[in-house]
């Protein structure tokens, strides 16, 4: 509930949002301040509510489809992959070709490397600074520039298919892919030195937002969030799914809890998808992207929860089935949902400064929360 | 105190020129600014509306005048309309007695720096009571932040300027420059580490990114500002930029050795000889703008703690210590 | 004591090598596309508004399943056909697509028993009203064939012979469409 303000308490009372350039859509964080402490920051949610969960409901598991990557505009593929997968769990006769998985997998870690770049800009752009989302954007188009080829969108992919990928790629996809992982890497240390050095910045974030240990774990917080408290939880390890168990890359931690340690573990992490994106391209095997016999009518039952990693945390999808062509009940569970919810207690005694700064290191998409 | 029976009739010439130096500056300034931040982030920035672009600022300022002034009910509406002129007029005062040329100068007062600053400490009133008309919490905190930092960077303003004036001993600013001659201020250890502050505290009290707390873009929307729209906005803007030459003007009087080269000194007689000088002048201290653009796009905003931080455990002590030094040095060696 | 300067001097260091940054791209090409005036090649690849694919002969591949219809999970198609008097195919007479509503899932691409259509490239879709976005197919596939130079020419010469078998058109009960 959000609370009355006291009226024998001098505060005042602060709606950041709907409409605020730092929270990255329609999310409203009620402030009690005082002066520029907050003390006490509420968030509300719901202004951007869709009922994805329903209507994954009302419609048939392909007709849903499209909507998943709606919920997450940044990363939009690994919203798709979770789906595709707990579908693809009801239907034990499919058998997914190797190359569509790799594909899959290929697309969801670009995917991932773009979104962290979005963020990155996005965070730097709430600390202030006007021209890293630029050069990051940079990076981000030539990622765009890759999927789009592939899956022929530029930000709802709809990539995915039960039983495999919509699309093959050839060659010079391929050669292209190996091509911007040189260049990425390439332009990691100009990032490092433009931002990561530099002490304004660094005052920003650091020791600034401590997320303990137990708090991560009590709130239920994952990705970034999580792994930047210390904690290496990453579903690509500890659930295993597709073909991540023949890859190999780290989980990157980081034992600072603060902003900056989610920094710094979102900038492993693009360096872990560029392994995993060289490994992938590598070993990429030939033949179909397509199962033989995949069912036209899906008609399921039973239940499924299929977890996977995206690129703001673990996303899950519960879905259960009574033998109709749509779901009886379909659950998502969202990262920055859960992410979000820390930020009542970790903002007490905060500067409003700090509260843009913690926003902004989360990477809450907000169409995520809302659904 | 000598007054040199003030000629009124070249003083309104000059306020009216100078009025539309200010405009001028304003919209070639913008235009910097935005060429500048462009080709920084790979973009080419307007290109559109003239060559290169220079007319854009004049379509955006008609703009401006075109759109209607919108003032929020609860807002206090007198102080509200006041704001925007007061930070606008102020700098524009104070542009009156920064020494362009040998001959170039409205005013020469004994106490033109002094002048200046008084004119310049009206900045923040300026701010202060935007923020408060306006009747909104994001200008309040905007304008809030405004007095504390334009008050604490204040102090090592003033003391970097006093190195300046203590060494040159005089207050008036033609002389600062003449008494520099070719060895600029900025040369001596004592000036190099005043100027350095100085710029420092200068982009602080034009609310210049890293420094931009009164606005702050992405925590308080729009800082003092907030409200304002069409030409109340408008001539925020230009006292912005206003005070932006105005701070890069006395820098280069006081510590780039005006409009002298570096170790030579320019005393020719004559047109020619004075518009070269203005070019100087001009030249350093569009340079000085250029820098203090460039660090605007390039680094965060420092945090409000922290810049009162900066300000009271490094500036401060540094300039105290560094006018401690200077002065020594001149007791001792004889300036 | 010393940590102050050093903190100092390092801060001073990081500010410089961030501007030295800014100021090396500041040098460089710009790298954006003047878009009115250039334009960034399209991928062939790229997803738009469906539509009928235009034949060698100059005429569509609908067999006005409706197939495409049902798969859409958004409802923006609409299809109409007419059976003629003795005709043993339905014969489409109206293609709608609302593409207000049309998510781009791919669906009815795929569905398409006789791919009788095709993604658009076309990107450049701006209206002043939402009926602008209601895409008559049948016509852009003609006035498509015009562009190509193909007469547009209906198969009518099939000879009637009464004892063929119905070979489609099972599926639907009725002439699809609202
Ligand atoms: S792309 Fe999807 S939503 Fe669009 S018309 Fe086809 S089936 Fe319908
Ligand atoms: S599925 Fe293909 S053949 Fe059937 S109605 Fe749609 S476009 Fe025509």
């Amino acid at each position: 509930m959000i609370q009355k303000p006291d009226p024998t308490q001098e505060t005042l009372v602060l709606n950041m949002g709907p409409q605020h350039p730092s929270t990255h859509g329609v999310l409203r964080v009620v402030l009690h301040c005082d002066g520029e402490y907050v003390l006490d920051a509420e968030p509300v949610i719901g202004y951007g509510h869709r009922m994805h969960e329903l209507i994954g409901e009302v419609r048939d598991h392909r007709g849903f489809y499209a909507n998943v990557g709606r919920m997450d505009y940044g990363g939009a593929l690994s919203f798709g992959h979770g789906h595709i997968l707990a579908v693809e769990r009801m239907l034990p006769d499919l058998e997914v070709p190797e190359r569509a998985e790799y594909l899959r997998v290929i697309t969801t870690e670009l995917n991932r490397v773009a979104s962290h770049l979005l963020w990155f800009g996005a965070f730097l752009l709430d600390l202030g600074a006007f021209t890293p989302i630029l050069y990051s954007f940079d990076d981000r188009e030539a990622i765009l520039d890759l999927l789009e080829h592939v899956t022929g969108a530029r930000l709802t992919f709809s990539y995915m298919r039960v039983g495999g990928v919509a699309a093959d790629v050839d060659k010079d996809w391929c050669d292209g892919v190996i091509a911007f992982v040189k260049r990425m890497r390439e332009r990691v240390p100009m990032y490092h030195k433009l931002v990561t050095g530099n002490i304004i910045f660094r005052k920003r974030v650091e020791d600034v937002g401590h997320i303990t240990r137990d708090m991560a774990l009590k709130y239920g917080c994952t990705g970034p969030v999580i792994r930047g408290s210390g904690i290496p939880y990453d579903v690509r390890r500890s659930e295993p799914y597709s073909i991540y168990p023949e890859l190999d890359f780290e989980i990157p931690t980081s034992e600072r809890c603060d902003c900056m340690g989610r920094y710094n573990v979102r900038w492993e992490e693009i360096e872990q998808s560029l392994r995993i994106i060289e490994q992938a391209i590598t070993k990429l095997p030939e033949g179909p992207v397509m199962a033989d016999k995949v069912p036209k009518v899906i008609k399921a039952k039973g239940e499924v929860y299929q977890a996977v990693e995206a690129a703001r945390g673990s996303l899950g999808y519960y879905i259960a089935c009574d033998g109709t062509t749509s779901p009886y009940r379909m659950k998502i569970r969202v990262p920055s949902y859960s992410n979000l919810s820390i930020l009542k207690e970790l903002t007490r005694g905060i500067l409003l400064s700090d509260l843009v700064a913690v926003m902004g290191s989360f990477d809450l998409v907000i169409p995520e929360i809302d659904r | 105190m000598q007054i040199q029976s003030p000629n009124i009739l070249l003083i309104v010439v000059a306020a009216v020129v100078m009025v539309l130096y200010v405009f001028t500056n304003s919209a070639v300034l913008v235009w910097v600014e935005r060429k500048v931040s462009a080709h920084i982030q790979r973009r080419p920035g307007p290109f559109e509306v003239g060559p290169f672009g220079l007319l854009q600022t004049a379509i955006d300022g008609l703009k401006l005048m075109a759109k209607q002034l919108i003032i929020p009910a609860k807002a206090d509406k007198r102080i509200f309309m006041l704001a925007p002129v007061l930070s606008f007029v102020p700098p524009i005062a104070a542009l009156l007695t920064v020494p362009f040329g040998k001959v170039v100068q409205v005013q020469n007062l004994d106490i033109g720096i002094l002048f200046i600053l008084s004119l310049a400490a009206l900045n923040v009133l300026a701010i202060l009571i935007a923020g408060w008309s306006s009747a909104n919490k994001y200008s309040l905190f905007g304008a809030v932040r405004s007095v504390a930092q334009n008050i604490a960077y204040e102090i090592p303003l003033l003391l970097s300027l006093l190195t300046a004036v203590l060494w040159m001993g005089t207050l008036n600013l033609g002389e600062l420059v003449d008494a520099q001659g070719g060895f600029w201020f900025v040369f001596t250890p004592f000036g190099f580490i005043a100027f350095v502050i100085y710029f420092v505290t200068g982009m602080a009290e034009t609310n210049r990114a890293p420094f931009d707390l009164p606005e702050a873009e992405s925590e308080l929307t729009a800082g003092f500002h907030t409200e304002y729209s069409g030409m109340g906005f408008g001539l925020f803007f230009l006292g912005e930029y206003t005070n932006m030459i105005l701070v890069s003007a006395i820098a280069t009087s006081l510590f780039l050795g005006g409009y002298n080269l570096p170790f030579i000194t320019l005393n020719g007689e004559g047109i020619l000889w004075e518009l070269i000088r203005v070019l100087i002048f001009l030249a350093k201290a569009y340079f000085l703008i250029f820098v203090m653009i460039w660090m605007r796009w390039t680094f965060p905003r420092v945090r409000f703690d922290q810049l009162l931080n900066l300000c009271w455990k490094v500036l401060i002590p540094f300039s105290l210590v560094n006018l401690a030094a200077a002065a020594i040095w001149i007791k001792a060696v004889g300036g | 004591m010393l940590n102050y300067f050093k903190e100092i001097f390092v801060g001073i260091k990081s500010l410089l090598i961030g501007m030295k940054v800014t100021a090396f791209y500041g040098t460089k090409k710009t790298i954006t596309a003047h878009y009115p005036f250039e334009k960034i090649p399209i991928t062939p690849n790229f997803r738009g508004h469906i539509d009928l694919v235009v034949t060698k002969k100059g005429y569509h591949k609908c067999i006005s399943c409706g197939m495409c219809e049902r798969a859409c999970p958004s409802g923006c198609i609409t299809i109409e056909a007419v059976k003629p008097e003795g005709a043993k195919k339905k014969k489409l007479t109206g293609y709608t697509l609302d593409f207000t509503k049309c998510s781009l899932c791919g669906n009815c691409v795929e569905t398409c028993p006789t791919s009788a259509i095709k993604y658009s490239n076309d990107y450049y879709l701006v209206g002043t009203s939402r009926h602008d976005f209601h895409f008559d197919l049948l016509a852009r596939a003609m006035k498509a064939a015009e562009e190509m130079g193909i007469e547009w020419t209906e198969p009518v010469e099939k000879p009637k012979e009464p004892t063929e078998p119905q070979a489609e058109g099972g599926e639907s009960p009725a002439p699809a469409g609202a």
